[in-house]
């Protein structure tokens, strides 16, 4: 595979450009998630009002394609329902990317998902 | 002299650049052979086999142990075969508290260590409830000798300290530290992973009590690793490992050891791996360590010049620094810069290099590492760099 498919312009506008990015004031959940193969770190924020994502945010460094990741899953789950969220798949976050992903970067396109997953299991029913 | 073509690996994957020889380093063809010739013609288990095969193997393997103990200077006994270093050294965190005195309770490491030699020793101390120091390092990525003099004390019960550094390449001066060390009636160990393959090792000048290594960093087949243990440290320690091939004799109640090294090597070996690193260790002395040094040398130079001439590239540099180089390209990620590398055919390796807490201390994600052999030539240097300046084109804009 040519690695370098993945480094297309709109994976590269996201990392110069991340939406969401930075954090929230009073986060009604947060969870931080790090990759223990390169020490990458995310952390997720957000608030939930009426059983849906109101507001949400991530910060910490990365690759350019966990960071990209970030941005087209925070952009896309803004105003979810919970539920929805819990059914959120990998491979919708595959899909968002639009690029093909190697075995090698599968854990840095899927830390944001991996980090809201964990954030979701304090939210209460 | 071309060194690349006893390499194989090479001659198979045309234009493949290697850069990542303090991973593992690839192996020379009289290695590869004789793990061939092993497996074709002579492959048996050591000890009591009362045929040929078996005893021309067991004699294979004791001389494999001479070879490798006169490469470090050691007596034959005082070498234990292990898979690696990681097993080397967690062999030493089970077995090294019976030479401890109660007095003592605190063990001193570097700043710059490896998890293998920072993980064994966190859990010896909380079984132990032993305390944990650190000789630190300077912002020259070095470590700092003069607080060392003071880290290390009468409550220091054991020395566990890298000889050059997986990240940064830093040659350390341990014979200064273990010889503080000794002052104070400490125990000794040195984490040879890195150094073995560029230094010439000798144990009585280093002055340590035990020394790590593995095989596959020194162009020896995977899974096969060294223990060095003075003799009369090794005589007084119980066995790592119980079973088949360590005892004198065995009751249903009881079983009495027997002599080192043998003592520390439960059940079947891996033999062909023993007699491969012999093999590899008389690869080195046929190049010698003044050849190696002289080439590595020059490719270090070579690349360092060419590195600073690419904008935005941040190196790490110790003064006294081996063939490791850390880096980072400013505003890149280490994984973005090693994928568009992999590209190009070039292997590097990226991100912490199993040190987190130094990553943490220098401020950084992680690094991009360059690590060289004596098969890499000004050639792959160059590759290196086109493909660094293609790295910042594609991220530029």
């Amino acid at each position: 595979m040519n690695s370098l498919n993945i480094y297309k312009e709109h994976i590269l506008d996201l990392y110069r450009n991340p939406h969401n990015k930075g954090n929230l004031k009073n986060p009604t959940y947060e969870f931080s998630k790090n990759n223990p193969l390169c020490g990458d770190e995310i952390k997720i924020q957000f608030n939930v009002k009426e059983k849906k994502i109101k507001n949400i945010k991530f910060s910490g460094q990365g690759c350019a394609i966990s960071q990209a990741s970030a941005s087209l899953l925070t952009d896309k789950i803004k105003g979810c329902s919970i539920n929805e969220l819990k059914k959120f798949s990998k491979r919708e976050v595959l899909k968002l990317l639009k690029i093909p992903i190697s075995p090698a970067r599968l854990n840095c396109a899927l830390l944001p998902l991996d980090a809201i997953n964990e954030a979701l299991k304090n939210v209460r029913n | 002299m071309n060194i690349k073509k006893d390499f194989p690996i090479f001659e198979n994957n045309p234009g493949l650049v290697y850069l990542d020889s303090a991973s593992t380093s690839q192996k020379p063809k009289p290695v590869i052979d004789s793990l061939k010739n092993f497996y074709e013609k002579e492959n048996a288990n050591i000890h009591r086999g009362i045929y040929d095969l078996s005893e021309n193997v067991t004699e294979k393997y004791g001389k494999a142990r001479t070879i490798i103990a006169k490469f470090i200077n050691a007596e034959t006994n005082e070498i234990v075969f292990t898979k690696n270093t990681t097993e080397s050294i967690n062999f030493l965190a089970y077995t090294i508290g019976d030479l401890i005195p109660s007095e003592k309770d605190e063990i001193v490491l570097t700043e710059m260590e490896h998890h293998s030699n920072l993980i064994p020793w966190q859990e010896f101390v909380k079984k132990n409830k032993f305390k944990l120091k650190f000789i630190p390092i300077t912002k020259n990525y070095e470590l700092d000798y003069e607080k060392a003099k003071k880290i290390i004390n009468n409550k220091t019960a054991i020395l566990a300290i890298t000889h050059i550094s997986n990240v940064f390449g830093t040659i350390n001066n341990i014979k200064f530290l273990t010889a503080l060390a000794k002052e104070k009636k400490a125990i000794t160990i040195v984490d040879a992973a890195q150094s073995v393959q560029h230094i010439e090792i000798d144990i009585k000048k280093i002055g340590c009590d035990f020394l790590a290594f593995s095989g596959h960093k020194m162009f020896a087949p995977l899974g096969i690793g060294i223990l060095y243990g003075k003799k009369e440290l090794l005589e007084k320690m119980l066995p790592f490992q119980f079973g088949g091939g360590m005892i004198n004799s065995v009751s249903y109640e009881n079983a009495s050891w027997t002599e080192i090294p043998e003592k520390y090597e439960a059940g079947t070996q891996n033999i062909s791996g023993a007699i491969g690193l012999a093999k590899s260790v008389e690869y080195i002395k046929k190049i010698g360590f003044k050849k190696i040094q002289k080439c590595e040398k020059k490719l270090l130079n070579y690349t360092l010049k060419k590195l600073k001439s690419i904008d935005g590239l941040e190196l790490y540099l110790p003064k006294k620094q081996s063939s490791i180089i850390s880096f980072n390209l400013r505003g890149i990620h280490p994984h973005d810069v090693a994928q568009i590398l992999s590209n190009e055919n070039i292997c590097i390796r990226t991100g912490h290099h199993c040190c987190m807490p130094l990553m943490k201390k220098v401020g950084i994600l992680g690094t991009c590492r360059a690590s060289f052999s004596i098969y890499n030539t000004k050639e792959d240097v160059d590759k290196l760099i086109d493909a660094l300046k293609i790295v910042k084109k594609i991220f530029k804009k």
